[in-house]
């Protein structure tokens, strides 16, 4: 019998680190053809603006040009069939006024496109485009959401408002306004979740390569989306479907901004198509922080209605959203996602959440890590503290007096949002979090810094949260209107010498598939991990997908891998019952090999029969060659990984400076396949919260220009400002699919955002400081503590 | 982030550097570690035609110590003056500063000279070298000068170097009185919001970012030299001063922070 390792729940190290380590795996921004043609795009440098003219020539005359293109030049070439695509119109009269690849009569934030350089080489199109002059007629900007919705300027001159659309989820009205009726606590509160800029590690990137003969197209795209990005190239430019192929080599992070249809991407595949050569482009950070979609953007307000005891009667809640200046991809749909979840890990008996989308002049928004759930999350756990507050007790006790099923294990719970929370057992994953926090210790540390006038306010904030994951069911997301479907397909085949060959639908951008795709085959076929390859992120070899977002690649994708290899153990059990000449329901499976009941000494193990399904000389009457099985997933509900986090913050009370000086998170995520992996998802999600609730705002001006889109003055937090966070688990099993898993990708994010703010409103309760803005930064902290406003 | 198109020049000495200046003039720039200088070419906010790169004049890195007083060759990096142990018993205060400017990767680039070249009110060397009464030597087309490091800086970005004249040596004295450096910023990498040097017990003061140049709190120094209480005259650090307005602070705050980080500084370095 061989032996397996590297099976589920081994933390192993992944197989990706050497090659992405080394240098060894490509970027897109490190392949290169022959003749390649780099894009430089000419950007609005107004929020608003018509175009009332554009003088190529002078940059047509630089050295390396060949050729420029203006936004009116390329609608009359009739390059593309459509605007860009927004597939989540989110109501049936939402207004979705078309978005160009490039603007042709009016731009309408800064960083739009206006004109495109095409040179020899990047630093040709760089000088070029400095080149290019355009004269504006000027716009009033919209730039604000709360301009969006109070001033009369609007963001699309043609449009009479910039409310792009209204939606309610309100499923029993009468409940919800019973609810709120006298109720002996009532929380009102306002949070607002500011734009962030997503910043992965590598940059966005396209590099189109046109067939020589032409007619086909190879698209290689720095994105999360190969496959979505396929159909809807082809429905975009009216480009053949069957003649693109969309690859996403290694991809360096996305957190949501890689997963859109993007104007380069459009431009790249057009023009490499229309002028027979490749068309590249790299974005530089400027554009990265300006013009690739960012994330949150809304005005939340909220409100809980609770009896005396704290006990919750219900939860209403209403955003105002900014779109920014253009639907995206899912734009109107990201705070859908969170709507569900405004209810949080609570029974809330009545339930009722409303959103206006609105149009401003600004970078359009779209998913960002989380995606509308940690908003929601965020203003849930917020509004529970001071619910707590409200009551005299504290933020555990009120979270544990409204715990669903009273913080025991439930399987199946309807929720008044309506949606069936598969699992959940909260009141252990608490009283773990706070044992490793040391709660008691640290309020009697906090009491003693209150009273002796420390220097340093200690400040301990706590977020129960739940997320929803494995953003899936076709059928649910049809009801919510979205474009496509939530299915995922996996193939795994037995190559002749006994090797796994897995093709996965799902595409990592830094999540590690390749190592956890290989430890479910391992652990379900009984081979080593080093045994398989998994083939991704190109449409020609892996033609089937839905790509990776929304925390749903193990959730959807991985099962589907177990699926599909459950299908290839079937088929391998009746070639073993006919070689054993023994019925198949004689035999069994065990660590991969096959004997029958009884008689273990005679085995033969799975990849044994790799060779015997490729010969096909000797095969089950009727049976196929080959050991080779292939499914599509499509599963029966979402999952729902639910956490504690306590962050622990120090607050200086001359400098108004914030330490997060400990982070304790208890997540669960199902069973984990590779707790490595789980545990670093969770570093950097956990991060990533922390820094909208520290550092990290995309400022505009009231004319809506971004005032600090680098690296210098948008503050994202390195290994240095985080302190060494305390992570362990609580195992609750999915019911919502075979293996259990729930997913993590999002989880740190979703829970840290509010732990950290909770945490620094308790800090700065002695001073009267009942809320305060993200980031918390130190002078607001400060003007605060002054008695200022925030 | 593409900077315009440049010619890029190796100076073989100090002399040849001034050479080369003379002979491209305004258009050209010396490269040291350009950790300033690349991401201002990047972001087309410096478009030199010529680099003369400096940083390759090895010869330039050293930290000497004659009686009492320190040379430091201006080639000589953050990282150099962080691990010196020269800096460690005879002017700590340098070598601690060191080690909070930006990052590793920064340190290990950075060079003394050219952080007193590029002159930001917000860079910490610069003001720590001003704290400590520091002098500037420079060599240009007709020999070497030396410069107080008080008459150095003259504007946002600018000192009184001239076009073709090149920081050869920076000179601290050694082994003087009690020190603190108080840098104050969101995170580790980042410039100072307000940072504050002591120097000698107090004599020397300087402030980070609170003008368009690294400052001496006069006032502050001079109520100190009069008999003020410590903390008394931490409360007049900012006077005279100009404090900048950005996302991090504004010139309240900045005023505020001026102050509080002045006490502590000089609480630190046993002032009283």
């Amino acid at each position: 019998m061989k032996e397996t390792s590297g099976g589920i729940g081994t933390a192993m190290l992944r197989k990706e680190d050497p090659k992405l380590l080394t240098g060894e795996n490509k970027f897109v921004d490190d392949i290169h053809v022959n003749g390649e043609l780099w894009m430089g795009m000419v950007r609005c440098t107004s929020a608003h603006a018509k175009i009332v003219s554009i003088d190529t020539s002078g940059a047509e005359a630089m050295p390396g040009v060949h050729s420029v293109y203006t936004g009116k030049q390329l609608a009359d070439m009739e390059l593309w069939a459509a605007p860009l695509p927004c597939a989540w119109p989110v109501t049936e009269d939402m207004l979705n006024p078309p978005h160009w690849p490039v603007a042709v009569d009016t731009a309408r934030h800064v960083g739009e496109i206006v004109a495109v350089v095409l040179a020899d080489s990047r630093y040709q199109a760089a000088d070029a485009v400095e080149h290019v002059v355009v004269e504006y007629d000027y716009q009033k900007a919209v730039a604000s959401i709360a301009a969006a919705r109070d001033s009369d300027d609007k963001a699309h001159l043609e449009l009479d408002t910039n409310k792009a659309f209204h939606w309610e989820l309100i499923p029993d009205p009468d409940a919800l306004a019973a609810a709120f009726e006298n109720p002996a606590h009532h929380v009102i509160a306002d949070f607002t979740q500011q734009r962030l800029i997503p910043a992965a590690m590598e940059p966005r990137g396209v590099l189109a390569v046109p067939s020589p003969m032409g007619g086909e197209i190879t698209l290689y795209s720095a994105t999360q989306v190969p496959h979505i990005l396929k159909v809807m190239i082809a429905a975009t430019t009216g480009l053949p479907e069957q003649k693109l192929r969309i690859i996403a080599p290694s991809v360096g992070g996305g957190f949501g901004a890689k997963l859109n249809v993007n104007p380069d991407e459009i431009l790249a595949v057009t023009l490499a198509n229309r002028l027979g050569r490749a068309v590249r482009w790299t974005e530089t950070r400027t554009e990265a922080a300006g013009s690739t979609h960012q994330g949150r953007g809304q005005l939340q307000h909220i409100e809980i209605a609770a009896d005396e005891n704290g006990k919750i009667q219900g939860v209403r809640a209403h955003l105002d959203a900014d779109m920014g200046a253009y639907m995206m991809l899912i734009t109107p749909g990201v705070p859908l996602l969170g709507s569900f979840l405004y209810t949080g890990v609570y029974d809330v008996p009545a339930f009722g959440f409303s959103c206006d989308g609105y149009f401003t002049n600004l970078t359009p928004t779209d998913a960002y890590r989380g995606a509308g759930r940690p908003e929601a999350s965020y203003a849930i756990e917020r509004a529970i503290d001071i619910l707590a507050g409200k009551v005299g007790i504290g933020p555990d006790e009120i979270r544990r007096r409204n715990y669903i099923n009273g913080g025991e294990l439930f399987e199946d719970h309807e929720a008044a949002s309506t949606l069936i929370f598969d699992s959940g057992h909260y009141a252990p994953n608490l009283d773990k979090a706070l044992e490793i926090a040391k709660y008691e210790e640290l309020k009697a540390e906090q009491a003693r810094r209150r009273e002796s006038g420390a220097g340093k306010q200690l400040g301990i904030g706590m977020c129960t949260y739940v997320e929803i994951c494995g953003l899936a069911p076709s059928r649910a997301l049809g009801g919510l209107n979205y474009g496509a479907g939530g299915w995922e397909h996996a193939t795994v085949r037995m190559l002749p010498t006994g090797k796994v060959e897995v093709v996965s639908g799902s595409t990592p951008h830094g999540q590690g598939h390749e190592t956890a795709w290989s430890q479910i085959i391992a652990t379900k076929m009984g081979v080593s991990s080093d045994d398989v390859t998994v083939l991704h992120s190109d449409t020609a070899l892996s033609p089937l997908g839905l790509d990776t977002y929304g925390s749903r690649s193990l959730a959807v994708g991985g099962v589907a891998i177990s699926m599909a290899a459950e299908k290839v153990i079937e088929k391998a059990k009746l070639i073993a019952a006919h070689q054993f000449e023994a019925s198949p329901d004689d035999l069994e499976f065990v660590d991969g090999s096959f004997s029958v009941k009884g008689t273990p000494a005679k085995s033969v193990h799975i990849q044994e029969l790799g060779f015997a399904a490729f010969t096909a000389h000797d095969l089950p009457d009727g049976m196929e060659p080959n050991l080779q099985e292939q499914v599509s997933f499509d599963p029966p509900n979402f999952a729902f990984p639910f956490g504690t986090h306590v962050a622990v913050v120090e607050i200086d009370e001359v400098t108004g400076g914030v330490e997060l000086i400990d982070y304790i998170a208890v997540d669960d995520c199902g069973v984990q396949v590779n707790p490595m992996i789980v545990e670093g998802q969770l570093h950097g999600g956990i991060v990533q919260g922390a820094a909208q609730a520290l550092w990290e705002i995309a400022i505009y001006d009231d004319d809506g220009n971004p005032t600090n889109p680098s690296f210098m003055d948008y503050l994202v937090p390195s290994a240095a400002e985080v302190p060494f966070m305390k992570t362990d688990y609580t195992v609750t099993p999915s019911t919502s699919n075979p293996l259990g898993v729930k997913g993590a990708g999002e989880a740190g994010t979703i829970g840290s955002a509010a732990a950290v703010m909770n945490a620094v409103v308790d800090a700065l309760s002695p001073y009267g400081v009942e809320d305060m803005d993200m980031p918390a930064t130190p002078r607001r902290v400060w003007k605060a503590m002054q008695g200022g406003a925030s | 982030m593409i900077p315009a198109a440049f010619d890029y020049k190796v100076a073989e000495s100090a002399e040849h550097a001034v050479q080369l200046l003379t002979e491209y003039g305004d258009e050209s720039k010396l490269l040291a570690g350009g950790h300033s200088l690349i991401p201002m070419m990047k972001f087309r906010l410096a478009t030199p035609t010529v680099l003369i790169d400096v940083g390759r004049l090895s010869d330039m890195r050293y930290i000497r110590r004659d009686g009492g007083q320190i040379s430091i060759g201006a080639m000589t990096r953050h990282e150099q003056l962080e691990n010196s142990d020269v800096l460690a018993e005879a002017c700590p205060l340098l070598k601690h500063v060191a080690s909070l400017v930006g990052d590793p990767s920064v340190r290990h680039r950075g060079t003394l000279g050219g952080t007193m070249a590029h002159a930001d009110a917000a860079s910490d060397l610069p003001a720590a070298v001003l704290a400590l009464g520091g002098t500037i030597v420079a060599t240009g087309p007709n020999g070497t000068r030396e410069i107080a490091a008080s008459e150095f800086f003259s504007g946002y970005f600018e000192s009184v170097l001239a076009p073709d004249e090149m920081i050869t040596e920076i000179k601290v004295p050694a082994d003087t009185g009690g020190w603190s450096y108080q840098k104050f910023n969101r995170r580790a990498q980042d410039w100072a919001i307000v940072g504050v040097a002591v120097a000698d017990g107090g004599s020397g003061i300087s402030l980070v970012n609170m003008g368009s140049t690294p400052l001496r709190a006069s006032a502050t120094e001079s109520a100190l030299r009069g008999g003020a209480a410590a903390v008394d005259a931490a409360l007049m650090a900012a006077e005279g001063t100009s404090p900048p307005e950005d996302h991090n602070a504004d010139a309240e705050y900045r005023t505020h922070l001026a102050q509080a980080l002045t006490a502590r500084a000089l609480a630190e370095a046993g002032a009283s």
